[in-house]
């Protein structure tokens, strides 16, 4: 299955883009998807936090992905 | 949901256009949190910030944060702005207004909000420096 990647912040400056898609295996969690991009990308690791909205929730990385969500990097978010 | 207003701006926040809309005949008192650019941080002069957003996301938790404040401090109305782009030392990056029947109310409603704002509000800081740029918080 094919999922929507968005990424904001250092998650965009680590990935080296804003978007992309990812081929998962069906049923995949975030877990899945979190140990991939931290092989792929090893300074994730550095972070302070690496969370992930799906379809513009916060997401626990036990929820399993589904065709065509958007799931959104989150880094330490800064606001205010 | 006509007393809760929240948005997110790529243009200057104006403190006037919170305060108004929190106006309410049952409010005791409003207190308003202006957050604005600090031009040093831990010494370092800083030039500018620069916001970026998730906003649909960003728009829906600031929305929940409105609606918590409704909820546990009944308060009457609720006002939070964002500002998103480059930013100059000085400028307003955030303002929260909340309107409640007697004044203890407001001031920890407009706490609360401001503090859980900036810990679940999908939106992003780059201080950028003389010599450099970091993004706020994102290493331990």
């Amino acid at each position: 299955m094919k999922v929507n990647i968005l990424a904001f912040g250092i998650a965009r400056d680590i990935l080296g883009k804003s978007e992309a898609d990812v081929e998962l295996r069906d049923g995949n969690t975030i877990e899945e998807l979190k140990q991939m991009l931290l092989q792929k990308h090893p300074k994730f690791a550095d972070l302070a936090s690496l969370s992930f909205a799906v379809n513009e929730e916060y997401r626990k990385d036990d929820f399993h992905l589904s065709e065509g969500d958007e799931v959104v990097i989150i880094p330490p978010v800064s606001g205010g | 949901m006509n007393n809760i207003d929240v948005q997110i701006k790529n243009a200057f926040l104006v403190e006037k256009e919170c305060h108004d809309f929190v106006a309410h005949r049952g409010a005791g008192g409003i207190a308003v949190f202006v957050g604005t650019v600090r031009d040093q941080t831990k010494g370092k002069n800083v030039v500018r910030l620069e916001f970026e957003s998730y906003e649909p996301m960003a728009v829906k938790e600031m929305k929940k944060i409105a609606q918590t404040v409704k909820d546990q401090w009944q308060a009457l109305k609720v006002s939070m702005h964002h500002r998103i782009g480059i930013l100059g030392i000085g400028e307003i990056a955030v303002i929260i207004a909340v309107s409640t029947p007697h004044r203890k109310a407001a001031f920890e409603a407009c706490e609360y909000a401001i503090d859980t704002l900036k810990e679940t509000v999908p939106i992003w800081k780059k201080e950028v420096f003389e010599d450099g740029e970091v993004w706020v918080a994102a290493h331990p």
